[in-house]
């Protein structure tokens, strides 16, 4: 090992957006503390104008992620895999580190989260074999149904890491692009999740991760008219109400999640599209 | 020509005029631009801004692929903007190629935007690369099918080469040929000219011929409407006021994609020429994508949440 006596090179926390790790466009950070009390880092406390730019972004990346085969879809949700691997000590360590989990179950946390996140890239080419139809119709037609992603949806999530990752994986297989918001103690590896993303080859936009409070930023992603989706997972029941009646004004999807893993969740955030075709002579 | 009394118009006595224009403080002008693009524009202003740059964008179609129907679309935004709000003022002008000036006019005129001019791209846009007289044809041509107003553009290689006897006897022929029937802008294509000393110059070049309005770029080259060099460019129109009494107008751009952008280029004129050219007479916005952005951040101001692009029409 290299003395102890250098000078400590800590991390900047930034958000993740379209790609790229800029500061809030308020400038604000909030502290995050361990349970004993002890400094840990300053994540960016997101204003809404940064989940402004985060729609536009994921606006953006979400046609030519929708458009990419599943196949290809697939295999760069993989790569994510693989590169969190890589990062999960670390990943661990942020995490007991930042809550009351011990080192040992923070690392099986994250081994789960990283199965989790595999097993929702299996989806990717199977979704629409598996929740698809050909339709029996009365007529000289085709009729199949085919299960297509909503556009951008914002995920929530506040304290489980699991929770995270399960929220992003079931929006964006599909070809959802996706805006997380998190906070607390879970911004500190929610960011490195962002650096995991940030090497694998996943388009820009795709998904884009904002630290910040919940209470601040939900209300302006449930009233935002280019949002498609919303999982409020991790916004507390009293809060909700308020929520899908900011949401019904676009028709937004608003859906929280019991925990399981279901494929019914990436389901959640797709249509289910109809299409009729004539059969040649 | 009288030449504001400036100049005799021979070559010789204009080199003399431009030689004696100091340069421009490049970093000084680029700081300026920067300091004053850090201006907060909020609520009653910022809705006040947003209404001002509407009315100022010459809403612009500008492709080979441009159809009749797309000019007509355009049309019936630029006197509603928003169709499903009444108090979104008309855009200055339509901005479209030659063959497509009658059917705007046309349109414009049967839809009750009669006050909305139609302007013309003319003399070979936008390379500019065509003899006078089939440049003199060309504007002869837009003006012929209804146009109020005429975008020139100048011979690029000719400035650069230090032919600037032959681009302003080009902007005299074509400021004879729209006479009283058009307002003339002269675009410099300022990324072409490189330096900002260049911008000054051709400034105050096609403002001595007798340009109503000097215009940055086509859209076609980028960097375009970047704002030093708007900033240059209103500094020229406001020391030209005070030589000569006459306000030109000033029309950036190319690269004005969002209403901050727009916003920045307002404070620009406020602070540099004055609030005497915050008007569509003397400021123009060339955009397509601007108009859209100016009526989700309207939408935003009025709603109280953020808009979608799915509630604007795409062209």
């Amino acid at each position: 090992m290299v003395a102890t006596n250098r000078i400590e090179v800590k991390k900047t926390y930034k958000l993740f957006i379209n790609g790229a790790f800029p500061r809030s466009e308020s400038g604000r950070v909030f502290e995050v503390l361990s349970k004993k009390g002890e400094f840990i880092a300053n994540p960016c406390l997101a204003s809404r104008k940064d989940l402004r730019d985060s729609v536009t972004a994921a606006r953006a990346a979400q046609h030519g992620w929708a458009k990419a085969t599943a196949y290809n879809r697939g295999q760069i949700l993989y790569r994510i895999a693989e590169m969190l691997e890589g990062r999960a000590e670390q990943c661990a360590a942020e995490i007991s580190a930042t809550t009351a989990i011990t080192p040992l179950k923070a690392q099986s946390m994250v081994s789960e989260a990283i199965d989790r996140w595999v097993w929702y890239a299996g989806w990717s080419d199977k979704l629409s074999a598996v929740t698809g139809a050909t339709n029996p119709v009365a007529g000289p037609y085709y009729n199949f149904t085919i299960p297509e992603p909503l556009g951008v949806v914002v995920v929530t999530a506040s304290d489980s890491f699991i929770d995270f990752i399960d929220a992003i994986a079931a929006a964006v297989v599909s070809g959802n692009s996706v805006i997380a918001l998190v906070d607390g103690g879970l911004s500190v590896p929610a960011m490195t999740f962002a650096e995991v993303l940030a090497t694998s080859d996943l388009p820009a936009g795709v998904i884009n991760i904002l630290t910040g409070s919940l209470d601040e930023l939900a209300p302006w992603a449930a009233s935002h008219m280019d949002v498609d989706g919303f999982d409020i997972s991790a916004i507390s029941k009293k809060k909700r109400t308020e929520l899908k009646v900011a949401g019904a004004e676009n028709l937004k999807r608003i859906y929280s999640a019991d925990g399981k893993l279901t494929p019914s969740r990436i389901l959640a955030f797709m249509e289910q599209k109809t299409v009729w075709h004539t059969i040649g002579v | 020509m009288s030449f504001y009394g400036l100049i005799d118009g021979s070559e010789k006595s204009l080199r003399n005029f431009l030689d004696q224009l100091s340069g421009v403080d490049q970093v000084g002008a680029e700081s300026r631009a920067a300091m004053l693009a850090t201006r907060s524009i909020k609520t009653t202003s910022k809705r006040w801004a947003i209404d001002t740059a509407i009315s100022m964008v010459d809403l612009t179609t500008l492709e080979g692929a441009d159809t009749p129907g797309k000019v007509k679309a355009l049309c019936n935004k630029a006197v509603r903007p928003d169709p499903t709000d009444s108090t979104v003022p008309s855009v200055g002008a339509i901005c479209v190629y030659n063959d497509m000036v009658s059917i705007a006019r046309t349109h414009l005129d049967s839809i009750g935007g009669e006050k909305v001019p139609v302007a013309a791209v003319s003399t070979a846009f936008p390379s500019g690369r065509a003899s006078m007289d089939v440049k003199i044809r060309d504007t002869q041509d837009a003006i012929d099918a209804g146009a109020a107003e005429i975008d020139m553009v100048i011979d690029r290689g000719a400035f650069l080469s230090g032919n600037l006897g032959l681009v302003f006897d080009e902007i005299v022929k074509i400021r004879e040929v729209c006479g009283e029937k058009a307002h003339l802008k002269v675009i410099f294509e300022t990324g072409e000219l490189v330096t900002y000393d260049n911008v000054r110059k051709a400034s105050y070049l096609a403002m001595l011929a007798g340009a109503d309005f000097i215009k940055t770029s086509t859209g076609k080259v980028a960097p375009a409407a970047t704002p030093p060099v708007v900033l240059v460019m209103l500094e020229a129109v406001r020391d030209f006021y005070s030589l000569t009494g006459r306000r030109i107008g000033v029309k950036p751009a190319g690269g004005i994609r969002t209403t901050k952008d727009a916003i920045k280029q307002l404070v620009l004129v406020n602070e540099t020429a004055g609030p005497e050219w915050l008007t569509p007479e003397l400021f123009r916005i060339g955009a397509s994508a601007l108009l859209n952005d100016l009526l989700m951040q309207r939408m935003k101001m009025d709603d109280g949440y953020y808009a979608s692009p799915n509630y604007v029409t795409i062209d």
